[in-house]
C-alpha cells in the first residue's frame, strides 16, 4: 500500500502512509487508538464504510501490480483474508460448516442443472476433507464434525484462521488484535501457528499493542501515530523501549496554561478509594484495581481502547455489574444499589455523548436538570402527594449554566440532537455540576471537540478543581490531555493498573506502560 | 417547492391521505342529501368514546414497551366492573345510575391496576418483543374472558340469557343503568341540575359536554403525570434506557408504571366507550379494539417510541372520522353493510404497518 | 453419582419441552373427562391429520431462514381458495378440478410469497408482528375481492356461488358441486364443481398405476443420461427397476384392480404395509452388507468411516450402504416385531380399525416432509440455515441474504396455498369470508405444541404437535359440557389454549434470548468462553 490517505468529512484520518509486506513474513502493525490501524486495513478490505466517504488517496499493488479493491468479496479473491477480533462463526453450526460458510461444495443434480446452482446437494464428504486439511495445516487436532458452541475461545480462534486458510490462492493473512481474549498458554500457541503459516509462503499483517509478542514473532514492525507513518523496523534491529517511544512521540506543549496551584494534597484525606474492584463491561473488563484518589486531586486514567479505564468510571455509576469495595469519603457504596454513587455527590460525565450521556430528543433544559431532579428532588414543587416540575426554576438554572459553560444554542428549549458535539459535551458537564459533586469522573472529555472548545471544556476543568477543590478523575486516551492537567496518570493494561506516572516522566516510560510491560522487566 | 414538501414531511404522508379522505367523505356527505347535523354529531360522539382508549396507548409508548396491544386486558378488566356495576344496579333500588357509572370505574381501575402491574412483569420479561408477545397476550385475555362470561355468578335479568339461564348476553343494554348519562340528551334531560346539562341539542348537532370534560379530565390527569418526577423518570425509560440507569433510575420499574397507567386507561376508556355507545359488548367483540387505538394514534402521528396526548386527540378524530363518514356515504352508494367494516380493516392495518415499517429501519430491537 | 446426572437429564429434558409436556397432560385429562371413545378421538385426530398437516409443515421452511413464525401463512390460504372459487366457477370436477384450482393459485402464491418476502427485508428483525398485521391487512383485501370485484367489477353468474343480487360471493362455497342444467338440451342436469375429497377419496389403484408411470419416466430420463455418458446406473436404479416392473405386472390381474379400488385403508393395514416395507428394506440392506463383507474381506461396512481418504475411495454403492450400521438395520427390525406384536393387544387393535387413512393425502404430507429434508441438503437450504442463524455472518460470506429470504416466504406461501387446497377439500366446505383467518393461529399453535420454537422447528415437532393439540380440540367441548355442563365453555377454552400457547411460546422465546444471548458471537470475554479456556487448559 502506498501513499495512503484518507479523509472523514474533513478530519484527516491517514496522511501518506505506506506498507509493505513481503511474502512469507510476518509484518507487525503498531500504534495507538486513533492512529489509523483500523482505516488502513478498511481501505485494504474494500469496507463499503470507505467508499461511501469519499473514497481515498493512493494505491495498492499486489505482487507488484495495482488493483483496485471496491467490496470484500474482491478483497477475498485477490487472496486477502482477515482474522477478526470478534469471531465470525455460528455456535450451532460444526466446525466443517463454519470453514465453509457461504463457499459451500456441492454435487450437480438433474434438478441442480436444470434450474441453478443453488439446487445442489451438499457434498459434506469433500468438504470434511477440505476442513481437515486446513485444520492439520494449523497442527489443530479439533474433530471436523464437533459444534463451535461450548468450545474454549482459542480453539475457535483456530477454526477462524483454518477458514481463511481454507479459502483458494490465499496471500496476506490479517490478525487483528488476535492475542486480545485468549489466555497466556493459547496466544503462545497463536504465535506458533502464525510462524506456521508465514512458512508456508502466506504473509502475515500482525496489529497488536503488545511489544512482546512483536518482539517474539515479527520480522518487521510499522508504527504509525496520529495518521502518519513514524518508522518502519527490522525487529532485529530495535528494542521494546524504542518502539514503545517511537509509538508515544515527541513532547508537546501542555494544553491549558498553569493557575495558581494552592492546594494541599494529603494522603489522610481520600476522596475515592477501589480495592479488588472489578467491573464487567463487555469490551472494557476491569479485573482489579487499587488506588487510593485523594480529595482535591486531578488523576488521569490512560491507556488503549479495551484495557479496561472505561470500565472504571462506567461500574461506579452502576451501569455494569461490579465487584470489590468502592469507598467515598470513608463510606462504602452498595454496588447492587441503582443510583449510589449519584447519591454520594459523584457525578459522571460519559464518554457515550449521545447514548448514555444525553436524551437527544429532549430540550436542554430537560438534560441538564435530569439527575438532579432524580436524586435531589430540586426543581420540584409538591401538588398533594405527588413531585411536579417548577418550570422557572428549572429555566432560570439552565440559562444559569449556558451561560456558564458557554453553550452556543438558540435557547434552553433546544433537543440537543441537534447540538453540535462540543456543546452536547457541555450540556452533560451541566448536568454533572448541576449535581453539586464533591467528586467528578468525566470519560473522553474532548473526545469529537475542535481545538478551541478542547481547551476551554480542559480549563473549566481545572478552574472547578482549584476553585471549588472538586476531585476530578479524567478517564482518556489522549495522553497529552491528561499529561496537561493531572496530577498523577494510571495507566490501565488488561483491566489492572500497570503503573502510576507522573505527567513529566519520558515517553518511553508511558509507551511501555501503555503496551502492558513494566519498565522493570524489560532488558535492553 | 421545498416548503411543500416540508410541510409534507411535517405532516406525514399517511396523515395527509387520510385527512384528504375524510375531508373528501364530508364534502360528498353533502350532494348525497346526507343531514349534516346529524353526520357531526356522530363524529364528535364516536371521536370522543374512543378519546380514553387511545389515550392508554401514550403510557406505553412512553415508557418503552412500544405499542400496548395487550390494552385488551384493562378493556377485561373495565368490562367486569361494568357487568358487576349492572348487577348491582338492577338487584338493589338504591344503586342509581351515577353510582353504577361510580362502581363500574372504582371495579375497573383496581382490577387493571393489580393486572396491569403483573403484566408489566411480564413485559419487562420480553424486552425487544414486547408487540408481539402483547398481541397474544391480548387475544389470549379475551379469550379467557369469554370463558368468564359464561360462568359469572350473576343474576340480573338484563345480563343473563333468558330462559336457558347459562351465562352473560353478547350485548347487554345499559339503558337502565349509567347508559348515556354523559352523552346523551335523552338521558341526560331526565338528571337534576346541574347534571342535566351534560349533553344538549343546538339545532340537531348534539354536544356530549359529559365526554368532553372527562376526555379534558383524563387528558389533564396525563398531562401532569409526565410533568411529575416519576412522569419524567418514565419518559426517559422509554427513550434512553443507559441515560436512565446512568441516574439512579430502575427501567423496569419505569416499564411496569407505565404498562399499570395503560391499563388503568384501557379500564376508563372501555366504560366511557359504552356509556356513550348505550351497550356492553362482550365475547369477541372487544377483539380487534386495541388494533383500532394502536392506528389512532399512529395516525395521529405518534413513533412506536414517542407520543403526545395531541397525538390522541388527531388521531382519534381522524380515524373514527372516517369511520363515522363512510358508512352512511357507502350506504348511499352501494348497499351493503360490510363496506365499512372492510374499509376499516384496511386502513387500520395499513397505518400499522406503515408505521412498523418506518420505524424499523435501523432498529435491531424486536426479534 | 451416576444418579445425578440421570436426574440433571431429566431435569433439562422436562425444562426443554416444558410446552409439550403441559399440553401432555392437559390433553389427557380432557380426555379422561370427556368420557369419548377412544376409536372416535382417534379417528377424528387422524382424519385432522390429513386435512392440517400440510399447512403446518409450510411453517417450517420460514423458522429455518430466521424470520421466526410465519403469521402471514394465512396469505398463501387465500391464494388457494381464490384458486379454487375459479375452478368451481369453472364447473370442473374431482382432480381436474383440484389440478386446475392449483394452476390458478400457485403463481398468486408465489407473488404474495414475494411481496411478502420483499416486506419482511424491510422490517429485519420484526417479521413477526409485520406478519401478523399483514395477515390482517391483506384479509381486508381478501373481502373486498370477494364482496364486491367478484360480481360487481367482474360480472359474474352462477347462482350458486354469488349472493342474490350478483354482487359478491355467497358465505358458504359447497364443494359437493352444484347442480347445472345440462348443455346438450336434453333438459336433464349434471353435477359442476365437485372437487370434495378430490384426494381424499383417490383411488389407490390409480395412486399406485400414476407412481408407476412416474418410475419409468424416471427411469428412461436415467437411461439417456447414461447413454449421454453423464452418469451410470447404480443399485438403486435396479431396486426402482424392479419394483416398477413388480407393480405393472401386478396392476395387471383384474382381481388386484378391483382390490384397489378403495381410496383409504384403516390404520391396522396401512401400518402392517408400513411395516412390511421397512422391515424387506432393512433385510436386502443386511443381506447386500453381508455379501460385500464377503467380497471385501473386511469389517469396513460395520464401521464408519472417519477419515476422508476412506470415504473418497469408496464407490457409490458402498457409499449407498455406509450410511447405515448393520446393527442398526437389526434394531429397526426388532422395532418393527414388536409394533406389530402390539398391534394384537384387543384394544389397540379395535381403535386401530377405525381409524381410516385416505392415502394419496398423507403421501402428500409424506412428500412435504421429504422435500423439507431435501431441501436441508441442497445448498439454498444450507444458505437458508445459515441467514437464519446469524445474517451479519451470511452476508459476509457472499451469501445473497435478502434473496434467500424472499425464497424462503415463497415457498412457504406456496405450501400454504397447496395445504388450505387440501385441507378445504377435506372438509368439503369453505366460509368464503372466514375460513382462512384461523389458520395461522392453530397451525402455528400446533407447531409450538409439537416443541418448536421460533428458532427452531423439525418435522417431527409438527407431526407430534398436529396430534396433541387436535385431540384437545376434538374432546375440548364434550370436557367442558361434563366439567360445567356447557359445551361452549369447552370451545372457548380450546380457542384460549391457542392463543395462549403461542403467547407462550413467544414469552419464553424472548425470555431465553436474554438469558442465553449467543455464545461466542462475540470474543470479547464472555466468562463462560475463557472460562472453557481455563478447564481445558488444566485437565
Amino acid at each position: 500500500m502506498e501513499n495512503i490517505s484518507k479523509e472523514y468529512f474533513g478530519n484527516r484520518v491517514l496522511n501518506q502512509v505506506s506498507l509493505q509486506v513481503r511474502p512469507g513474513e510476518i509484518h507487525a502493525l503498531m500504534g495507538e487508538n486513533g492512529a489509523g490501524k483500523s482505516t488502513l486495513m478498511n481501505i485494504l478490505f474494500g469496507m463499503p464504510v470507505i467508499h461511501s466517504t469519499g473514497g481515498f488517496d493512493g494505491t495498492i499493488k499486489i505482487a507488484g501490480e495495482e488493483v483496485k479493491i471496491s467490496n470484500p468479496n474482491e478483497a477475498m479473491h485477490l487472496g486477502i483474508g482477515m482474522v477478526h477480533q470478534e469471531f465470525m462463526l455460528i455456535p450451532d453450526f460444526t466446525v466443517t460448516e463454519n470453514i465453509k460458510v457461504g463457499r459451500e461444495t456441492g454435487q450437480p443434480t438433474l434438478l441442480s442443472e436444470s434450474l441453478g446452482k443453488s439446487l445442489e446437494i451438499m457434498d459434506w464428504e469433500s468438504m470434511s476433507a477440505d476442513a481437515r486439511r486446513a485444520l492439520d495445516l494449523i497442527g489443530m487436532n479439533i474433530d471436523d464434525y464437533a459444534r463451535i458452541a461450548g468450545m474454549p475461545i482459542g480453539y475457535k480462534q483456530f477454526v477462524e484462521i483454518a477458514r481463511e486458510i481454507d479459502k483458494k490462492g490465499i496471500r496476506l493473512l490479517v490478525f487483528d488484535e488476535p492475542t486480545a481474549v485468549l489466555t497466556e498458554s493459547e496466544a503462545a500457541n497463536l504465535l506458533d501457528i502464525m510462524r506456521r503459516i508465514a512458512n508456508r509462503g502466506i504473509a502475515i499483517i500482525f496489529i497488536t499493542h503488545r511489544l512482546d509478542e512483536v518482539m517474539q514473532v515479527s520480522d518487521q514492525v510499522t508504527i504509525l501515530r496520529d495518521g502518519e507513518l513514524v518508522a518502519i523496523k527490522e525487529i532485529k534491529d530495535t528494542s521494546v523501549v524504542e518502539i514503545a517511544e517511537l509509538m508515544i512521540g515527541r513532547k508537546v506543549d501542555k494544553l491549558v496554561d498553569q493557575c495558581e496551584d494552592t492546594r494541599t494534597l494529603s494522603d489522610d484525606a481520600i476522596a475515592l478509594e477501589l480495592k479488588d474492584y472489578e467491573v464487567d463491561m463487555p469490551g472494557e473488563a476491569v479485573r482489579g484495581i487499587d488506588i487510593k484518589i485523594r480529595e482535591g486531586e486531578i488523576i488521569g486514567f490512560g491507556g488503549l481502547a479495551g484495557q479496561g479505564k472505561i470500565g472504571i468510571g462506567n461500574g461506579i455509576m452502576g451501569l455494569y455489574e461490579s465487584r470489590g469495595e468502592v469507598k467515598v469519603f470513608g463510606q462504602t457504596l452498595d454496588l447492587e444499589k441503582l443510583g449510589e454513587a449519584l447519591r454520594h455527590d459523584i457525578a459522571f460525565v460519559s464518554e457515550d455523548r449521545r447514548g448514555a450521556g444525553l436524551l437527544l430528543g429532549e430540550s436542554i433544559e430537560r438534560n441538564v436538570i435530569f439527575s438532579a431532579l432524580q436524586i435531589h428532588n430540586r426543581f420540584t414543587s409538591r401538588i398533594g402527594f405527588i413531585r411536579v416540575l417548577n418550570r422557572s426554576e428549572s429555566k432560570a438554572h439552565t440559562q444559569e449554566m449556558i451561560e456558564l459553560l458557554d453553550i452556543r444554542c438558540t435557547g434552553s428549549q433546544q433537543k440537543t440532537g441537534s447540538l453540535s458535539g462540543g456543546n452536547q459535551q457541555k450540556v452533560c458537564l451541566a448536568r454533572a455540576l448541576t449535581m453539586n459533586p464533591r467528586i467528578l469522573i468525566v470519560a473522553e472529555p474532548t473526545r469529537g471537540i475542535d481545538i478551541g472548545a478542547k481547551k476551554l471544556v480542559l480549563e473549566h476543568l481545572l478552574r472547578l478543581n482549584r476553585e471549588q477543590n472538586i476531585t476530578i478523575v479524567i478517564i482518556s486516551s489522549e495522553l497529552v490531555e491528561l499529561r496537561s492537567l493531572c496530577d498523577r496518570i494510571a495507566i490501565i493494561t488488561e483491566g489492572k493498573i500497570n503503573t502510576i506516572l507522573k505527567p513529566d516522566d519520558s515517553d518511553a516510560d508511558f509507551g511501555l506502560a501503555m503496551s502492558g510491560l513494566k519498565k522493570e522487566m524489560v532488558t535492553k | 417547492m421545498s416548503k411543500t414538501k416540508h410541510f409534507i414531511d411535517q405532516i406525514g404522508l399517511p396523515r395527509l391521505i387520510i385527512g384528504l379522505f375524510f375531508i373528501i367523505l364530508i364534502i360528498a356527505s353533502v350532494p348525497l342529501g346526507l343531514p349534516m347535523d346529524a353526520v357531526f354529531s356522530d363524529i364528535l360522539r364516536r371521536w370522543l368514546m374512543y378519546s380514553i382508549l387511545v389515550l392508554a396507548m401514550v403510557p406505553g409508548i412512553q415508557c418503552g414497551i412500544s405499542l400496548n396491544f395487550g390494552v385488551s386486558l384493562g378493556i377485561v378488566c373495565g368490562l367486569l366492573g361494568a357487568t358487576t356495576a349492572v348487577e348491582l344496579s338492577s338487584q338493589n333500588e338504591g344503586v342509581g345510575p351515577w353510582a353504577a357509572l361510580g362502581i363500574a370505574l372504582v371495579i375497573g381501575v383496581v382490577l387493571a391496576a393489580v393486572l396491569g402491574v403483573l403484566y408489566g412483569l411480564l413485559l419487562n420479561r420480553v424486552k425487544g418483543s414486547e408487540m408481539t408477545v402483547s398481541t397474544y397476550v391480548g387475544f389470549s385475555i379475551i379469550a379467557l374472558s369469554n370463558i368468564i362470561w359464561l360462568t359469572l355468578p350473576f343474576k340480573s335479568g338484563e345480563l343473563i340469557w333468558p330462559l336457558q339461564g347459562i351465562g352473560l348476553r353478547n350485548v347487554i343494554n345499559l339503558e337502565g343503568s349509567f347508559g348515556g348519562l354523559l352523552s346523551d340528551p335523552t338521558v341526560t334531560s331526565t338528571q337534576p341540575f346541574p347534571l342535566n346539562y351534560l349533553a344538549f341539542d343546538i339545532g340537531g348537532l348534539t354536544i356530549p359536554i359529559g365526554l368532553i370534560l372527562v376526555f379534558a379530565l383524563c387528558s389533564f390527569f396525563v398531562w401532569i403525570f409526565f410533568q411529575s418526577k416519576a412522569g419524567v423518570a418514565m419518559s426517559a425509560a422509554g427513550e434512553n434506557e443507559l441515560f436512565t440507569k446512568a441516574a439512579g433510575i430502575s427501567v423496569d420499574r419505569m416499564r411496569i408504571l407505565g404498562t399499570a397507567v395503560s391499563t388503568i386507561l384501557g379500564a376508563v376508556g372501555i366504560i366511557i366507550y359504552a356509556q356513550t355507545f348505550g351497550f356492553l359488548q362482550l365475547y369477541n367483540a372487544p377483539l380487534m379494539m386495541s388494533f383500532q387505538a394502536v392506528a389512532s394514534i399512529l395516525i395521529g402521528g405518534a413513533s412506536t417510541m414517542r407520543a403526545k396526548i395531541s397525538h390522541v386527540a388527531i388521531g382519534a378524530l381522524l380515524f373514527q372520522g372516517i369511520m363515522s363518514t363512510a358508512l352512511p356515504v357507502v350506504n348511499k352508494l352501494m348497499p351493503n353493510s360490510m363496506l365499512p367494516e372492510v374499509v376499516r380493516i384496511i386502513v387500520s392495518n395499513g397505518i400499522i404497518l406503515y408505521a412498523l415499517s418506518k420505524t424499523r429501519g435501523g432498529h435491531q430491537h424486536e426479534k | 453419582m451416576k444418579n445425578n446426572g440421570w436426574v440433571k437429564k431429566f431435569r433439562s429434558f422436562v425444562f426443554e419441552n416444558k410446552v409439550m409436556l403441559l399440553f401432555v397432560v392437559l390433553t389427557t385429562a380432557s380426555i379422561i373427562i370427556s368420557g369419548l371413545p377412544l376409536t372416535v378421538i382417534a379417528g377424528s385426530v387422524f382424519e385432522r391429520f390429513g386435512r392440517n398437516g400440510f399447512l403446518v409443515l409450510a411453517l417450517l421452511v420460514p423458522v429455518l431462514a430466521g424470520l421466526g413464525l410465519n403469521f402471514g401463512l394465512v396469505i398463501g390460504a387465500m391464494a388457494g381458495q381464490i384458486g379454487l372459487f375459479f375452478a368451481i366457477l369453472a364447473g370442473i370436477n374431482g382432480i381436474p378440478g383440484m389440478l386446475v384450482s392449483t394452476l390458478i393459485a400457485t403463481p398468486l402464491a408465489m407473488l404474495f410469497g414475494w411481496m411478502v418476502g420483499r416486506l419482511f427485508n424491510r422490517m429485519k428483525g420484526a417479521e413477526m408482528i409485520a406478519g401478523l398485521i399483514l395477515g390482517f391487512f391483506a384479509d381486508g383485501f381478501y373481502q373486498l375481492f370477494f364482496l364486491f370485484v367478484l360480481g360487481g367489477v367482474i360480472p359474474i353468474t352462477h347462482e350458486g356461488l354469488m349472493l342474490p343480487g350478483g354482487i359478491g360471493v355467497k358465505n358458504m362455497i359447497d364443494l359437493k358441486g352444484y347442480r347445472m342444467p345440462l348443455n346438450d338440451g336434453s333438459g336433464g342436469e349434471t353435477v359442476k364443481g365437485f372437487i370434495e375429497g378430490a384426494f381424499d377419496k383417490l383411488p389407490i389403484g390409480d395412486l399406485i398405476t400414476a407412481i408407476t408411470i412416474a418410475v419409468i419416466v424416471y427411469l428412461l430420463v436415467r437411461g439417456v443420461m447414461v447413454m449421454m455418458k453423464k452418469s451410470t446406473f447404480g443399485l438403486r436404479d435396479l431396486a426402482l427397476g424392479i419394483a416398477a416392473a413388480v407393480s405393472f405386472s401386478l396392476l395387471q390381474i383384474p382381481a388386484i384392480k378391483q382390490l384397489l379400488k378403495i381410496n383409504n385403508l384403516n390404520f391396522l393395514t396401512t401400518l402392517t404395509i408400513v411395516l412390511i416395507v421397512i422391515a424387506v428394506w432393512q433385510m436386502a440392506r443386511l443381506v447386500y452388507a453381508f455379501i460385500l463383507h464377503k467380497r471385501e474381506g473386511t469389517e469396513k461396512t460395520d464401521v464408519e468411516a472417519k477419515s476422508p481418504s476412506d470415504v473418497l475411495s469408496q464407490s457409490p454403492d458402498q457409499k449407498f450402504l455406509q450410511k447405515s450400521d448393520s446393527r442398526r438395520s437389526l434394531l429397526i427390525l426388532l422395532l418393527c416385531a414388536v409394533i406389530y406384536g402390539l398391534t394384537y393387544i384387543p384394544p389397540i387393535r379395535t381403535i386401530m380399525r377405525f381409524i381410516r387413512i385416505p392415502v394419496f393425502t398423507y403421501m402428500l404430507i409424506a412428500g412435504v416432509c421429504y422435500f423439507t429434508r431435501w431441501l436441508l441438503r441442497t445448498r439454498i437450504g444450507q444458505n437458508m440455515r445459515t441467514v437464519g442463524h446469524s445474517q451479519v455472518i451470511a452476508n459476509a460470506s457472499g451469501i445473497n441474504v435478502d434473496r434467500t429470504r424472499v425464497i424462503a416466504m415463497m415457498i412457504s406461501t406456496v405450501l400454504a396455498c397447496w395445504g388450505q387446497l387440501i385441507f378445504l377439500q377435506s372438509l368439503g366446505t369453505v366460509a368464503t369470508y372466514t375460513q382462512h383467518v384461523q389458520v395461522a393461529q392453530f397451525s402455528i399453535a400446533a407447531l409450538l405444541v409439537g416443541g418448536a420454537t421460533v428458532q427452531k422447528a423439525t418435522t417431527k415437532n409438527a407431526i407430534i404437535g398436529i396430534f396433541l393439540f387436535h385431540s384437545l380440540f376434538v374432546v375440548a367441548p364434550e370436557a367442558g359440557k361434563q366439567l360445567f355442563n356447557d359445551s361452549q365453555i369447552g370451545e372457548h377454552f380450546r380457542v384460549f389454549i391457542s392463543y395462549g400457547v403461542i403467547a407462550l411460546a413467544l414469552a419464553m422465546h424472548a425470555w431465553k434470548a436474554k438469558i442465553k444471548p449467543n455464545l461466542g458471537i462475540s470474543a470479547v470475554t464472555g466468562k463462560s468462553d475463557k472460562d472453557n479456556s481455563k478447564i481445558a487448559e488444566s485437565s
